[in-house]
């Protein structure tokens, strides 16, 4: 975690959002992470999504685990409510705050060890409440506050920089929330924020659980000649499948996106993200159809990125439970509590 | 041994049999005639096909303690038979199921057996096989009806009450019951000569269990987050919770609720989940057992030093490991007051019956939240699951909740900066934000190393002022706390010190001993910290007997660890077999320390 203050200076020509916040007022502590490291990339599209969604800093609550990708919640909306809590235990918490206050809009910033390891029971079980949140995977394979042992992610036949290469199978998160049921599955590469940034806001606006997987190497440990989550093996092996387009509420989806090629999918909240195909046999609203396609081009060597599933038709967990609108949290003790003489009248049973 | 309402009756049966709702019918009957009773269910770690036992002690003197004696036997498990008739008090009764032989070997000259053919007359009278089964059962409580003169009305009343909505069952109930009466009263001198007598004693009292007592208080404590993984003895806790919030936290016209229980998929999960909502301004709460504390511990370490409110419920049963899940102890002291790695220590309160479980329910929110930190009630499977008269439930329509040092939109936006961990009143407990309220409420909570303006730090002396203001806060702590129950019967330089279910005994044994001249001063704690009337109360006394429910007098050890209390002093009676404990054990032991040479 960062104890370093950034200047509070910015430019006064730096454009601002509805609310009249420039990005800087989105960023955080400077990072303590290694030069180069792909999970700054992801920091800076979280920065630039939830800038252009104008969301109030503090109605966002940033979630995390312990690793390197977990210390990067310090490192955004500083004026947000943040809780780095202990390994692969994040999404109980953010379980727990979502039940208690369903106004906030929650991100949770999690690595492969963190989700993949000693977190994956929390994880899964997030997925089948369809938790309303946005789940950030930042995804390299190895630990690295530990120096450089292979995570699940790990693909078979990956080298390590020192030892043996993994003979393991990985764990995907993509098809393990695929199976599970997760709402909205995302996957991208730190170094792409073009393809990035909308994930991330249709996976922000989202309602219920969205999974967002992002290869973002380590420099450190696992970005040599062998690995397979290295810049180089994801700039060559990986492409797009569907990208997206967050349409802004104040913008028409323009015309020239014709039946067939661009696919609207209007969002619980209103929003609408625009499903652009590159692949036209890729069908992101079919779980078999994606799954079989993404094993296909994972036996191939490819990683498959892009929107590969969303559904905006399952209920996330409150609406699950059937609670209230009102955040439980916020509810005076007068609406809970039965008073004297219901608690009499209760007792007249225990006699 | 003729007595009036002085008789304590088991009932031994095969669980899976409907024995409970034969045995709650008796046991209601009694307390209907206006005497006092306890029920203690004995049963097995298993659904069907293994024995069980239910025990009542009837007690006009209004104790609340198990009796380790058995007056009146009733064998209805040929499995058990032979253990079951040596467990009865010589000049007691044993009744048994008389349809098949008793084996000749299996005989007792000191005490009478009476033989009632339980299940010839329900096979003649019911049809289907699961009714004989059931009805067998119904039968013995007219049987015991009419040996111990049970008012036979009542009993009518109570099967009216209960199958109000299936009226068959009522005369099919009636009808076995009135085939153990009639044949009782025919073929023996009813009734006994330990008999039930109408009393007044029960007026204003009810029977209920801690767990169901303990989910009531969440709800009137206004808590709207439950999470927890299921574990005996603690799950009939959250049952409660959830019978109680679908009658009274459901919005009659949308059907919307007010409540949110998430059955998580472990204790790992259930004590996060209690976090974040706690963290995000809810009352939370998880209830658990022995092995879901083990698995809880860096939950509790991490809210200890992050400072987040958190309520767990420890319904405790028999360790170590697994142990054995449906019996009782009181062994998860330690283990909860030091629950997690590195310097941590945390409030626990120490219910002694099912009417402090809901009373202390309420205090364990105010306090988790005034103190910011966890707060766990160690109930324990006796207190939890057994049948307890304890006096009507109160509530004080003018209580306010309290919330603890939140600040507000309105405070936040006055101030300049808002820092997390600062001692602004001097009292250890800092000012704390709720996400969403406002921009500069904002900050980083993190388990990690901080500074008191909430900030990461690797700096010893940054870390260290952290530490040491908890400590302040755990003296705080020590001043909020329910105050012990303490009684100076004379000016003795011998006491007894006890915590939890350990009251009722140790009560009816100060009373046992007083009858032979032997007055101890008594004190019960309620919370640790200790407060300085526990510490003032060791000091006056020259031998302290701490009665616990487990092997290493984990009790003791806190005393003299928190308090600094004179280990010399401290002697331990301990009982941990896994039944509750009763008066009896404690009077023994009391009388071996005596007649040892310790001081009375």
């Amino acid at each position: 975690m960062s104890y370093i203050a950034k200047p509070k200076i910015s430019h006064p020509g730096l454009p601002r959002n509805a609310l009249g916040l420039t990005s800087r007022d989105y960023e955080g502590s400077v990072s303590t992470l290694c030069a180069g490291c792909g999970h700054d990339s992801v920091t800076a599209a979280i920065i630039q999504a939830v800038f252009e969604l104008d969301i109030e800093p503090h109605m966002l609550a940033k979630m995390s685990g312990i690793g390197c990708s977990s210390k990067t919640p310090a490192y955004f909306v500083h004026q947000a409510h943040g809780f780095n809590s202990v390994h692969g235990r994040m999404p109980s918490v953010t379980t727990g705050a979502n039940a208690a206050n369903r106004d906030l809009m929650y991100i949770g910033v999690s690595g492969d060890g963190d989700s993949l390891s000693i977190g994956v029971g929390q994880f899964v079980h997030a997925i089948r409440r369809n938790l309303n949140m946005c789940y950030i995977i930042e995804n390299n394979g190895v630990y690295g506050l530990t120096k450089g042992q292979f995570s699940a992610s790990a693909d078979i036949g990956s080298m390590p920089k020192k030892g043996m290469p993994n003979q393991q199978e990985p764990i995907d998160p993509v098809s393990t929330a695929l199976s599970l049921g997760a709402t909205y599955i995302a996957r991208s590469f730190s170094g792409d924020k073009e393809q990035l940034v909308p994930l991330l806001k249709g996976a922000l606006l989202h309602s219920g659980f969205s999974l967002v997987d992002i290869i973002s190497p380590c420099v450190t440990f696992n970005d040599h000649e062998g690995s397979t989550k290295s810049y180089a093996h994801t700039r060559q092996h990986y492409h797009h499948v569907v990208n997206v387009d967050y349409i802004h509420p104040s913008k028409e989806i323009k015309a020239s996106y014709e039946e067939g090629e661009a696919m609207p999918i209007h969002l619980h909240g209103g929003d609408t993200i625009l499903l652009r195909k590159v692949d036209d046999s890729y069908d992101p609203t079919s779980r078999a159809s994606a799954f079989k396609y993404l094993r296909e081009r994972f036996n191939a060597g490819e990683i498959t990125t892009g929107l590969l599933y969303a559904n905006e038709s399952r209920a996330e967990m409150h609406e699950l439970m059937g609670n209230v609108e009102t955040p439980l949290s916020k509810l005076p003790l007068d609406e809970l509590n039965p008073g004297k003489d219901e608690l009499a009248k209760l007792q007249a049973g225990y006699r | 041994m003729a007595t009036v309402n002085d008789v304590v009756i088991k009932i031994a049966t095969v669980n899976g049999t409907g024995s409970a709702s034969a045995n709650g019918l008796l046991r209601k009957s009694i307390f209907r005639m206006g005497v006092p009773v306890v029920g203690k269910n004995y049963f097995p770690s298993n659904i069907q096909g293994l024995p069980t036992w239910y025990e009542i002690r009837v007690t006009g003197d209004g104790y609340h303690a198990r009796s380790n004696r058995v007056d009146v036997m009733i064998a209805m498990n040929a499995q058990t038979y032979a253990r079951d008739m040596a467990e009865v008090v010589p000049g007691g009764w044993l009744v048994y199921d008389s349809t098949w032989p008793r084996k000749s070997l299996l005989n007792r000259e000191d005490i009478t057996i009476i033989g009632i053919p339980f299940s010839r007359m329900c096979n003649q009278h019911f049809d289907s096989v699961r009714a004989r089964i059931l009805m067998k059962n119904i039968a013995y409580v007219g049987a015991i009806a009419a040996l111990l003169d049970i008012d036979l009305g009542i009993i009518t009343t109570l099967l009216e009450e209960t199958f109000a909505e299936k009226k068959k069952l009522i005369a099919s109930n009636m009808e076995a019951i009135q085939l153990g009466y009639d044949y009782a009263m025919e073929h023996f001198a009813c009734p006994l000569p330990m008999r039930v007598e109408k009393m007044n004693a029960t007026a204003g009292q009810i029977i209920i269990d801690g767990n169901t007592a303990a989910g009531l208080g969440c709800v009137y404590a206004g808590a709207t987050v439950g999470a927890w993984y299921p574990i005996t003895p603690s799950t009939s806790l959250m049952d409660a919770f959830r019978d109680f919030c679908s009658h009274y936290r459901v919005d009659p016209e949308t059907g919307k609720r007010t409540y949110c229980i998430i059955q998580a998929e472990d204790e790992l999960a259930a004590i996060g989940m209690v976090l974040g909502a706690s963290w995000m301004g809810a009352r939370s709460f998880t209830p658990t057992s022995g092995p879901g504390i083990s698995l809880m511990s860096e939950f509790i370490g991490f809210a200890y030093y992050a400072e987040i409110p958190s309520v767990i419920f420890d319904v405790q049963r028999v360790g170590p490991s697994t142990g054995m899940p449906t019996r009782t102890q009181q062994c998860d002291i330690i283990s909860c007051a030091y629950a997690s790695h590195g310097d941590t220590k945390h409030v626990l309160l120490f219910p002694a019956d099912p009417a402090e479980c809901f009373y202390m329910s309420v205090t364990a929110f105010d306090l988790a939240e005034r103190l910011q930190t966890p707060v766990m009630v160690l109930s324990d499977l006796d207190i939890g699951m057994n049948d307890w008269m304890v006096p009507e439930l109160e509530w004080d329509e003018d209580y306010v909740p309290d919330r603890g040092k939140v600040l507000g939109a309105e405070e936040l936006e006055q101030m300049e900066r808002f820092h997390r961990y600062l001692d602004v009143d001097g009292d250890g407990i800092p000012y704390r934000t709720l996400p969403g309220v406002h921009p500069k409420g904002a900050y980083f909570t993190r388990g990690s190393g901080h500074t008191r303006l909430g900030a990461y730090t690797e700096d010893s002396a940054e870390y260290q002022d952290v530490l040491d203001r908890l400590l302040h806060k755990w003296e705080t702590a020590r001043s909020l706390v329910p105050e012990a129950e303490i009684r100076f019967s004379k000016l003795n330089k011998a006491a007894i010190l006890t915590l939890g279910s350990g009251d009722s005994a140790c009560k009816e044994a100060l009373d046992r001993l007083e009858t032979e001249n032997i007055g101890l001063n008594y004190c019960r704690v309620k919370a640790f910290p200790f407060t300085d009337a526990v510490r003032d109360f060791i000091e006056k006394h020259d031998v302290v007997y701490i009665v616990e429910q487990n092997r290493d007098a984990q009790l003791r050890t806190l005393l003299i660890n928190d308090i600094e209390a004179d280990q010399n002093k401290l002697v331990p009676l301990l009982h941990y077999n896994g039944m509750p404990i009763n008066a009896g054990f404690v009077v023994d032991r009391v009388l071996e320390e005596i007649a040892k040479g310790r001081a009375a």
